[in-house]
């Protein structure tokens, strides 16, 4: 077990306590409901498109400071990005936070999502830190029922 | 061995409880030795399932080791040994609930298989299309979910008595909710989520003026008090083995004698059945009529020993003990900043639901966790108690008679280190 700072980092209480793009946008070009059953949280992404590239994009909902803090980063680091591109980020992502990653690397590869990184130290916790990005999967595919984290 | 149908009390046990004879208690269960994050594991999640002494876990074993066989089957001398444990655990069920007699005792899995197995069978005879049952707006999902694949079904209307913001059933809705349509009213003893002890004797009493049989889930209510349904004068009791010291996967359903007589069977299989041609099979008498198939002997030696433990110790020494720890606990946990206590019920027992201000119920549980505090957060299979206070989940802290104000301690001190954490 690593130590909780580890877990909750300054950045992770940061985003929760204020998440970034935190609204539901206006006329959406995608957007999606995402659930978690075994907490009961809720959250909803919308994106704005610009042909492949996410121009804007809004989130509203989550629930404990792992989910609101993921998806408050996601929102920063997916906007300019092309569909692909936003897709293989989250699967460093997911595999960041379930298997692991040494610290740097992930600065490397993830910018300030290796923030979140801890989480996989925390096994109960990894589906916090990926519903958002489920469901802004969702969003980009133009994926209308719920997605959840089961 | 088989467990004698009579629970004895050895000289020395059955006084009231304090902090030194819990103490002594607590050596019993080798699980609670244990460090967990490097700290002294703090269990408050025993309303999601229990720990198990010693006794229980011996009993078990030396079924295992000494005798397992088949039961009601053979004639050797392990069979023999198993088929006398098994139904002596019975006997000790039916004198632990105070019931009549040994065949209104039925072993199950569980609490849900209990409620289901009252569904199908009782359910599926009696209702018909129009006809309604009454459950409440604290109801564990097990207890709400069969009944509305049953009224599906049928046709019937699945009918919810509320509670107030304190978590206390509304007694008059639930009146003028029996009518001539009503064919079964299922109620909890105690709520899971919120802690709230419901007047049950009273909830039977008023369907029984109609004629309306009832249903109680005694699931949270077993473990902390003691339970005679004959004095309750409940249809049906059900509750979990897990959830009352013994092993998992076993349950209890008692019924009144003459209303599972009067039901059709639940299963078909082996043991449930007399003789069985092509032309015509003839059901087996009571328990038996309901427990189809090779049951869970260890489950039935091992809950039959947790009872007897528990009944050793006296569950009302365990009503007390526990009544005055959970108001130790509310008292500290309410004193914290921050601090909503979810469930004000004027009778509770066993259960601390919370919410900390700003702090989402998972990331308390996190921070608890690593102090080494063990609580339940989530919806605890009660959404619609969730829907009630329009919030997702809370953290709950829940209590078996091994606890004691040390625990509580560590659990104050855990809401600080989340506070800690999260005012950074
Ligand atoms: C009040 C209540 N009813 C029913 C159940 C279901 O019990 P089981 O899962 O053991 O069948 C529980 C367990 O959480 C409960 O607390």
């Amino acid at each position: 077990m690593s130590d909780l700072s580890d877990l909750y980092q300054q950045a992770v209480l940061d985003h929760n306590r204020t998440p970034r793009n935190f609204r539901r946008l206006p006329d959406p070009d995608g957007t999606a409901e995402g659930y978690n059953p075994l907490c009961g949280d809720l959250i909803n992404v919308d994106v704005k498109m610009d042909g492949d590239v996410i121009r804007e994009i809004g989130f509203e909902g989550g629930g404990c400071a792992i989910s609101k803090a993921s998806a408050s980063m996601m929102t920063e680091v997916v906007k300019g990005m092309t569909r692909d591109e936003a897709r293989e980020f989250f699967d460093s992502f997911r595999t960041a936070v379930t298997e692991g990653i040494d610290f740097f690397e992930a600065i490397d590869k993830l910018g300030k999502l290796a923030a979140l990184t801890g989480v996989s130290e925390f096994p109960a916790r990894v589906k916090c830190a990926v519903l958002a990005w489920h469901t802004l999967r969702a969003a980009l595919d133009g994926n209308k029922a719920t997605v959840t984290t089961e | 061995m088989a467990g004698p149908a009579k629970i004895e009390v050895p000289e020395g046990l059955g006084k009231p409880l304090d902090e030194r004879s819990v103490q002594k208690l607590r050596e019993d269960f080798p699980i609670l030795k244990q460090l967990v994050h490097g700290k002294p594991l703090v269990y408050l999640d025993n309303a999601a399932t229990s720990q198990k002494p010693r006794q229980v876990i011996d009993a078990i074993a030396d079924y295992y080791e000494s005798y397992n066989s088949n039961v009601h089957r053979g004639l050797h001398a392990l069979s023999e040994q198993a088929t006398q444990a098994y139904e002596g655990a019975r006997g000790i069920v039916r004198s632990f609930l105070n019931a009549d007699e040994d065949r209104e005792i039925i072993f199950v899995k569980g609490t849900t298989e209990g409620i289901n197995l009252v569904a199908s069978s009782y359910g599926r005879a009696h209702l018909q299309q129009g006809d309604e049952i009454i459950i409440s707006e604290m109801e564990h999902h097990s207890n709400i979910v069969p009944w509305q694949i049953l009224c599906e079904e049928k046709g019937a209307v699945l009918k919810v008595v509320p509670f107030n913001d304190d978590g206390e059933l509304l007694l008059d809705e639930y009146e003028r909710m029996l009518g001539p349509r009503t064919k079964l009213v299922s109620m909890t003893y105690i709520s899971n989520a919120l802690g709230t002890v419901n007047p049950v004797k009273s909830i039977i009493e008023i369907a029984h003026e109609r004629g309306v049989p009832v249903l109680i889930d005694g699931a949270q209510a077993v473990p902390h008090r003691p339970v005679d349904v004959q004095d309750l004068d409940c249809d049906f009791f059900v509750f979990s083995s897990h959830k009352v010291f013994g092993p998992t996967g076993m349950g209890i359903l008692y019924g009144k004698a003459e209303i599972l007589d009067s039901m059709p069977p639940y299963q078909g299989g082996g043991d449930m059945i007399r003789s069985v041609t092509f032309e015509k099979t003839t059901y087996n008498d009571l328990p038996y009529k309901f427990e189809a198939g090779t049951p869970n002997v260890a489950g039935a030696i091992g809950l039959g020993s947790a009872l007897e433990y528990v009944s050793r110790i006296g569950m009302n020494n365990i009503e007390e003990y526990e009544k005055s720890l959970l108001s130790y606990a509310t008292e500290a946990v309410s004193s914290i900043e921050g601090v909503r206590i979810i469930g004000t019920a004027s009778q509770k027992a066993g259960v601390l639901s919370f919410l900390l201000d700003q702090v989402h119920a998972h990331d308390v549980g996190t921070v608890l966790d690593t102090e080494g505090v063990a609580i339940r957060t989530g919806h605890h299979c009660a959404q619609p108690v969730m829907k009630h206070y329009g919030i997702a989940a809370t953290a709950r802290a829940s209590l078996a008679f091994y606890n004691t104000r040390a625990d509580i301690d560590a659990l104050v001190k855990g809401l600080d280190k989340v506070i800690e954490v999260f005012t950074l």
